[in-house]
Order: structure tokens, then sequence, then C-alpha cells
């Protein structure tokens, strides 16, 4: 019983009426960014961060934990509706989403994608509430060498999955850590990269650079896209799935369920990679899969039940190890510091209200979601038809005020504006900006690990092998580094395929509307 | 020589497009339907759906009149997209509905009616809905 205490008092921290309040909140704000193509949850967590710091850390994190796992599903409704997909992870679902809204059943696809979103998000985290001290306390046993081990097999992982190329995005990765070194050296004092400037004397602060790089960045990009074709406002015919329905789904959501948990924890999976693979195994196990694009409801619940239930297991190495697993969980990372609350493996021993009660709030936002969803469509479809010349500029200006409001400085404000720029032209030229993000987070936990681990040794590198944790980490490093490499060289041999379709990544939502 | 109508999906976009089928029969001409939401939002309640086209089709096809429907998003001003397809098509007959609107509405607002008559160059028709109640 001694171990379901914290748990149950987790509860009763959700169970508060503020965090109720805010997590209803971040739930209703997740969803209607889901719905706005364009602003994605990373963007949004990092406009809404200077909000955040007056409350209390537990609340601000259900806050913005519910503005990630509300924006999985508010993505589904107009991926069904308008074959408009909201968010990256909501893409797949257009193909099978919008063919059955197409045959009259918008109503079951939307039905279907809430019980699946909900079923993949409470199994998540009945499985994270059991999982996650385990791997804390596991957790506990590493030294520096194996978090630099971590730190350095993150960066590489995010940078392999993320969209739009490999080496653009190791490249946007490298900036990041290159950024990551300005400021005092902490070790010796040094100031780095500061040109003089007293304002760079601390480094460059991470809000600045989330707001203005996904907040400001997308915000220039969505601007940009205006010849776009404007839709009739679409009719939800209120059908509902039956029971055929749903024994024909269980079986998706099952393993969706089980995908986006396991793909959630890997660094850089994500809801994104979730979602596709949950479509993809569907698709292959169907003894039918002709009528896969054709509104087959299978594609709509699995990829709907992978993308909440990674959305919620990509919290575990967050919580549990302090690596963020994707951009998004970055910018909580982000909110967590701003709070002066570090998360890590001892989070769950020092602050279990924290740690219980924001993974206690998704049941309730799960439970939350599913009442708001079907109810609420037409609500969200409304939102739709504000124009971007009226949004854009309001988002702008709660990004500056924002931005100001942290530190009260002026020159953060400059520096949103130019990682705003710098976000704007690596978008167009098909840079994920994510990996950059991620690497700067990681970046000071790498080297200040990094150099630990070597007074450790004394400045022998090859410790690293030899440690039994940080040596396996860093074969899988290799081995990362190295797959790719050996199959297009046999691919090359055979004078086989070249392997191209996998460089595309994540389809652009652009390509689909 | 065609008849252009600029067609909405209310009441008042009903009643220009029975008097521009007619229009259309009286003169022997292609009936061309323009529906221009204003571009910049995804969904706007001034665009036609896939089934009300097909109603128009229909409609048309029972009168016999050759039909194109134009959907296009336009940017700033409805009256210079709906005078810029009039020149485009050589619309012998620009047919348009008109609406009461206060004038406290038309000072903010302006209108899009009186736009269109005045700036253009050929015949316009001005159809008024049947009064709803």
């Amino acid at each position: 019983m001694d171990q379901l205490t914290p748990v149950l008092q987790g509860f009763a921290v959700v169970l508060e009426p503020q965090n109720l309040l805010y997590c209803l909140v971040g739930v209703v704000v997740g969803m209607l960014i889901g719905v706005l193509p364009g602003l994605g949850p990373a963007a949004t967590i990092a406009v809404l961060l200077p909000l955040t710091i007056g409350l209390e850390p537990v609340t601000s994190v259900i806050m913005l934990a519910g503005i990630f796992y509300g924006a999985q599903y508010g993505g589904t409704i107009t991926s069904v509706l308008l074959r408009l997909p909201g968010e990256a992870s909501s893409v797949v679902t257009v193909f099978d989403g919008y063919a059955m809204a197409c045959q009259g059943r918008a109503g079951k696809a939307l039905g279907i994608a809430a019980i699946g979103s909900f079923v993949g998000g409470t199994v998540s985290i009945v499985a994270l509430s059991f999982v996650a001290p385990v791997v804390a306390s596991f957790a506990l046993d590493f030294g520096p060498p194996e978090y630099t081990a971590l730190a350095l097999l993150g960066i590489l992982l995010v940078a392999t999955v993320s969209g739009g190329g490999r080496v653009k995005a190791l490249a946007a990765a490298c900036v990041g850590l290159l950024l990551a070194t300005v400021g005092r050296d902490g070790f010796t004092g040094a100031q780095r990269f500061t040109f003089g400037d007293l304002n760079l004397a601390d480094g460059i602060d991470f809000v600045p650079i989330a707001m203005g790089l996904f907040g400001l960045g997308e915000i220039l990009h969505a601007l940009e896209e205006r010849h776009r074709r404007v839709q009739a406002p679409p009719t939800l015919t209120r059908v509902w799935p039956d029971r055929a329905d749903m024994r024909q789904a269980s079986g998706a959501i099952g393993r969706g369920s089980v995908i986006g948990f396991v793909l959630g924890i890997l660094p850089g999976g994500g809801a994104v990679l979730s979602s596709l693979a949950a479509y993809a195994l569907e698709k292959r196990r169907s003894k039918t899969p002709e009528r896969f694009g054709k509104g087959a409801i299978e594609g709509v619940a699995a990829p709907e039940t992978a993308n909440n239930a990674a959305a919620t297991s990509s919290f575990i190495p967050l919580l549990t190890l302090g690596i963020p697993a994707n951009a998004t969980m970055a910018v909580i990372f982000g909110a967590l510091l701003v709070q002066g609350v570090t998360p890590g493996p001892r989070l769950v021993d020092e602050d279990p209200e924290l740690f219980w009660g924001v993974i206690n709030s998704m049941y309730v936002g799960n439970i939350l979601l599913l009442i708001m969803s079907i109810p609420m469509v037409g609500i969200f479809v409304r939102v739709l038809q504000v124009r971007g010349a009226i949004l854009a500029p309001i988002t702008v200006m709660v990004t500056l005020v924002g931005v100001y409001t942290v530190r009260s400085s002026v020159f953060d404000i400059g520096l949103v504006v130019a990682f705003g720029v710098l976000g704007y032209l690596m978008k167009k030229a098909g840079f994920d900006p994510g990996p950059l993000v991620l690497a700067f987070v990681l970046g000071s936990l790498l080297e200040s690990n990094l150099r630990r681990s070597l007074l450790l040794f004394d400045g022998d590198p090859t410790g690293f092998l030899t440690r039994p944790i940080s040596g396996v980490l860093f074969a899988a490093f290799a081995v990362v580094v190295l797959l790719p490499l050996t199959t297009r060289l046999l691919r090359g041999r055979r004078g086989g395929p070249r392997d191209d379709d996998r460089s595309g990544g994540r389809p652009d939502t652009k390509e689909l509307v | 020589m065609t008849v252009l109508v600029g067609y909405l999906p209310t009441a008042r976009g009903e009643a220009a497009f029975a008097a521009a089928l007619e229009e259309a029969r009286r003169r022997g001409e292609d009936l061309v339907v323009l529906n221009t939401p204003r571009s910049g939002a995804s969904v706007s309640t001034d665009a036609v759906g896939d089934e009300a086209v097909s109603g128009l089709r229909s409609r048309a096809a029972e009168a016999g009149i050759p039909l194109h429907v134009r959907r296009q998003a336009h940017e700033g001003d409805a009256a210079d997209e709906l005078l810029r397809v009039a020149d485009e098509v050589d619309a012998s007959v620009v047919v348009i509905a008109l609406r009461r609107r206060s004038s406290v509405g038309k000072l903010l607002m302006g209108s899009t009616a009186q736009r269109v008559l005045l700036a253009a160059t050929r015949p316009v028709l001005a159809v008024r809905a049947p009064a709803a109640h």
C-alpha cells in the first residue's frame, strides 16, 4: 500500500478546483489549436509559456499537458470533416476519415476517434503509472557518463526521424548545440560567444528561442500560405459508431495503444511517427487492405489511438530521466525549468505531488476530452472561419508581450524576433526547427555531463565504453549512425531502388490540402 | 456572351440564381455562376458546398441552359472580383442580389452591391429576395 499512497495523493492534487480548471483550459485550448492548421502544440505551449509563470508548477504542467493531448484530438476534427489536417499527427487520418465523411459517416469517424483517443490515452497512463517509477529508480544509478550517452542518443534519434531530411535535421541540431554554448562556461567561468554583451553573459534563455522558432516562425510561415481553397462549413451527420463498428475497430484500438505507448517513449518518436506506424500496421494486417483509403474505420481508429497514447507516454523520459523525447516535450521541459523544477529521476521522490499530479491529471483530461469532443465539433469548426489576417497579429502580440513579462527584458523581444525570422527561413528551406530546440535544451545537459565524466575519467574517453550502461547506449548510438549507411551501401551494390521515401519522413500538412 | 451571376448560399443568392436562369433562357446564352468567398480562412459561410453545386447544375440542366460554376476565393473586394470575371467571360449582363442594410451597417461595411452598380460598365440586373415572413 505504501507505493499507492503518493498515487492517491496525486489524485487529491488533481481534484483541487484550480487544477481541474486549468486542466479544462488546457484541453480546450489544445483542441482549438489542434483545429487550426499552422499552429501546432509546440508553438502554442511556447506562446503560452509566460502565462504559466504565475501558477504553481504542477498547475502549469497540467495545463500544458492538456494542450498537448487535446491537440491530438483537435486535429482529427478537421482531418475528417474538411480533409485539412490541423496537426501533423492527424495527417494519416485524412485518408479514411475524409472518405468516411464523404459517405455520410463523419459522425462515426469522429466518434471512433474520440473513443480510440480515450482508450489509447488511458491505457498509456495506466502503463505510465507503473513504468515511470521503475524507470526513475533505475535511472538513479545513472552518472554523468550515462547522461552524456542518453543526451547524445536523444539528439541523434530526433534528428534521424524528424521531417525534412536527415542532414538538414542534423545541421539544425548542431546549430542548437552551438547556441547552448553561448554564455558563461559552467566550469571555468569564462565568457563564450557573448561579444562582451551583458545580455548574453548568462546564455540565451530557452523561452525566447522556443517562442521565436515555434511561435513567431510558424505564424509567419502560415501567413504565407494564402491561396488555399475556401470550403463551405461541413454538415455533421449525427450517426454514431454502433456495436458492429466497435467490434471492427477494437483490434485497431488495442494495437494502436501499444504502438503509441512504445513509440512515444522513444526519443523523436512521438505522436506523428506513431500514427503513421499504427496506420501502416493496420493496413498490412488487414485481410482487405484495399478498403483502406476508402473509409475503413480501422484507418481512423488506429492512428488516432496511437497519437494520444504516444502523447501521454512521451512524458516518461521527461519526468523520469529529465530528457525530452520530442520538440513539444522540450518546451514543457523549458516550462519546468522556468518554474525552478528540474525534471529527473529524483522528481518522483522529491516532488511526488508534481509527478503524480501531472500523471493523474491525464485521466481527468481524457475524460474531459471524451465528453467535449463530439458536442463541440460545430464550435471548433467555426474557429476556422477566422481569417489568418486577424488571427496572426493577435498571436504575435500575445507572443511579444508574453516574452517581455518573463524577464522584463527588451533584449528578449529582439531575440524572439530574430529567432522568429530564423524559424520562418528554416521552414521555407525545409529545415525542421524541432531538432534545434531539442539540441539546445539537451546541449547544456550534454556539455556539463560530458565534462564532468571526463573529469571523473581523468580525461580518458574510453571510460564511456567500459561502464555497462553508457557502453550499451553508445553501442546503440553507433547502430543508429551506421545502420542507414550500411543499408544504403548494400542497396547501392545490388542496384535496387533508392531509399528515397524514408528521407521524406513526415508528410507535410501543406502537401495534402 | 454569357450571363454572370454572383451567388451566395442564402435566400438572396437563390433569388439571384433564379432570375439569372430566367435571363439566360431569354437571351439564349450560357450561365456563369461565380461563388467567391474571401480568402484567408479555411472555412467560410459564403462558400458553396459540393451538394449545393450539384443542385444548381440539375436546375440548369432542367432548364436546358449550359452552366459554368466558378468557385474561387478572392483577395480584397468581392465587387472587383465579380467585375473582373465579368470582363473575363464577356458577360452581357451581371446579376446580383440586394439586401436591406441599416445605414450604420452600410457606413461600416460598405455595400458590395452598390460598388458593383457604380463601377460596372455592363448592364446589371439587381434582384431582391422575396420577403421571408
